[in-house]
């Protein structure tokens, strides 16, 4: 059990706005210390937005986010973030081992290079999501599915207790899917919290325990049995969507694919 | 070997080329970045705008000297590259439009300054038009002094931030979750850009010093995979750009330093483009002709080895429109069965028809089962 009673994160009243465009609208988000939280909702939801606002990335309208009860700011130490792959650029003239030290540049804090302390610490997250024998290897020779665990990996050695995650499943190969559910499952029985926004509705059930469902404003929040229903689902997806909650199979492959191939 | 001679013994000559050594070597390398942060137009709008702070610096102060000039000039490049990013930031105006508006206003706004200075009758003014296009023979060795102090507070900037200007380069989102104020980070790495680009304005000129920040920079992209020797190789390059292009304009009377070390920046890109190993042209067109004439011998070889499986003997030829009409490939069947027969993994009977040979088999029974596994990947 997690000795921290307090909720891993706190969203209060969050409003985020582009252009006067409210992108997330008042939304609350509680999340329980030591759980795999799945944030899931159409293009266009906020979910991105969430994740980057908790992260003190973009600046909120209004709003209170909290961190194991404390702000950002303060507990940066113990959170980790995985972006979404494409946001950066895999020609960039670096290798594999190099990237995933980056995790720790925050500790190190300025000026400080990393040594071989850092190096042993990501040898060992690349050993978590079976890449270190890519350790050499540079980036722009990596599949998809290598560079989402070499991100993961990065994540890792913040050794931080509140993961964030931007679609760590995202076009991503079996092998690497198992990989990164093996890795969360890991954390989350080491007390870890773990938030990831998510794609495919038909694995909600299996790889997480909670879930947000978010479309601007929530439309519910909670754990997977007791909120992942097919009434919530419609709500947030506009009634477009024939998902059934119960028999999630053939029929929902046709929203879980649609986003795959989109950024 | 005159050169070399000169080179060594003529205080001029001298030190003509560590002036444009030292200024290559700072943009070469700031220009890594710029390069890798798909920043490269900002060298150019930054240099032309730098031209306006140049003669205005002039006008306040009736001074030529190379610190006064370079103040001016760096002051206007920095607005002109501020007013770049507050632009595309605060309006629906995207980034290229700004950069060339700025250039494009300052550039305008200098040419009419420099006009009316070059008007008045006082004979002081001249020589400022080397700013344009860039006259190397003209650095003295207070000039050299201020280039190497002002470049190398450039380049110790950079090492210092070392870290954290890599993350800013290719992660900046995740630079701002660690804590690093990545704003002001790119700030300072545009600012030491600003300098390092001013500093080499009196030798290279401002229409063309954009080229010596990313020329260098492009080339050594070719060679490396790694930052810091991109950054090594860059700085060379550019030391190397500056030196020649000086010398070679030396030479001739009236010729700009300019054209001749942008001249000298595109030899070493083309010759980087052409023949790096991995990312050259050259390279890459000899890869693709060898993997391709694999390719053709591995399937001909399938091909013999499925005619095998159909008649089950090492005796029974087949003639080779039949294995053109198998498998379309380069230069037909007949090519690749020879090299076969040079393997040794098939032969021509006396009848002029071909089949798989025992080692053949053994070779096609390899290749078939790294197909198949590739395809399971």
């Amino acid at each position: 059990m997690n000795p921290d009673r307090r909720a891993a994160i706190q969203v209060d009243d969050l409003t985020v706005a582009y252009d006067e465009h409210p992108v997330l609208w008042d939304v609350d988000m509680e999340v329980p210390a030591g759980v795999l939280m799945a944030i899931v909702g159409p293009n266009g939801a906020g979910k991105s937005t969430l994740i980057k606002a908790i992260l003190d990335l973009v600046e909120p309208a209004a709003g209170r986010i909290l961190i194991h009860g404390r702000s950002y700011a303060e507990s940066r130490g113990i959170v980790a973030y995985v972006p979404q792959r494409g946001s950066v650029d895999w020609d960039f003239p670096t290798s594999v081992l190099d990237v995933v030290m980056m995790g720790r540049y925050g500790d190190l804090g300025w000026f400080r290079r990393p040594g071989s302390r850092e190096r042993k610490l990501a040898m060992e997250a690349l050993d978590k999501v079976d890449m270190a024998r890519f350790a050499k290897r540079q980036i722009s020779q990596l599949s998809g599915g290598q560079q989402q665990r070499v991100f993961l990996a990065r994540a890792l050695v913040q050794d931080a207790r509140v993961y964030l995650m931007d679609e760590p499943f995202q076009g991503v190969d079996a092998t690497t899917e198992r990989a990164i559910i093996r890795v969360l499952k890991e954390l989350r029985s080491q007390g870890s919290t773990v938030v990831a926004v998510h794609h495919a509705l038909q694995t909600v059930p299996e790889y997480f325990d909670h879930v947000m469902i978010l479309n601007v404003r929530r439309i519910a929040c909670g754990p997977v049995d007791e909120v992942f229903t097919e009434e919530n689902l419609r709500v947030a997806y506009g009634g477009m969507v024939p998902f059934r909650a119960a028999a999630a199979g053939a029929a929902d492959a046709a929203i879980s694919d649609a986003p795959a191939g989109a950024p | 070997m005159d050169l070399l001679n000169d080179l060594l013994f003529d205080y001029t000559l001298r030190t003509v080329a560590l002036g444009t050594a030292l200024l290559g070597l700072a943009s070469g390398a700031l220009g890594a970045f710029a390069v890798l942060r798909r920043q490269s137009l900002l060298g150019d709008a930054v240099s032309h705008a730098a031209l306006p702070g140049i003669v205005l610096a002039f006008m306040l102060t009736g001074s030529k000297e190379l610190l006064v000039l370079v103040g001016g000039a760096f002051t206007a490049g920095w607005l002109g590259s501020v007013l770049v990013s507050q632009i595309t930031a605060r309006s629906r105006v995207p980034g290229d439009s700004a950069l060339g508006i700025v250039l494009a206003v300052f550039f305008g706004v200098g040419l009419v300054f420099l006009t009316f200075v070059q008007g008045r009758p006082d004979a002081a003014q001249a020589g400022l038009d080397r700013f344009l296009f860039g006259q190397a023979a003209t650095l003295v060795e207070r000039d050299v002094v201020v280039i190497a102090a002002l470049g190398g507070a450039a380049l110790a900037t950079l090492a210092a931030f070392w870290k954290e200007f890599k993350l800013l380069t290719f992660d900046p989102e995740f630079g701002a979750s660690l804590g690093f104020p990545i704003h002001r980070l790119d700030l300072l790495l545009t600012s030491i850009l600003v300098l390092a680009i001013v500093t080499g304005l009196q030798a290279v000129g401002v229409v063309l010093m954009a080229a010596l920040v990313v020329a260098p920079a492009a080339a050594a992209r070719q060679w490396t995979d790694s930052l810091g020797v991109m950054v090594f190789l860059s700085a060379g390059f550019g030391a190397l750009a500056g030196v020649s292009g000086a010398l070679a304009s030396g030479g001739t009377e009236g010729l700009p330093t300019g054209p001749t070390i942008v001249l000298a920046a595109t030899a070493i890109v083309m010759i980087s483009l052409a023949f790096a190993p991995r990312r050259g042209l050259v390279w890459s067109a000899w890869r693709r002709r060898r993997q391709r004439g694999r390719i053709r011998l591995d399937t001909v070889l399938a091909d013999l080895y499925a005619l095998y499986g159909q008649h089950g003997s090492l005796q029974y030829g087949h003639p080779v429109p039949v294995l053109d009409a198998m498998s379309d490939g380069p230069g037909g069947a007949a090519e690749a069965l020879e090299k076969l027969a040079e393997e040794g993994w098939a032969r021509q009977l006396p009848d002029a028809n071909w089949v798989i040979t025992s080692e053949g088999l053994v070779r096609a029974e390899k290749v078939l089962a790294r197909l198949g596994r590739e395809q399971d990947e």
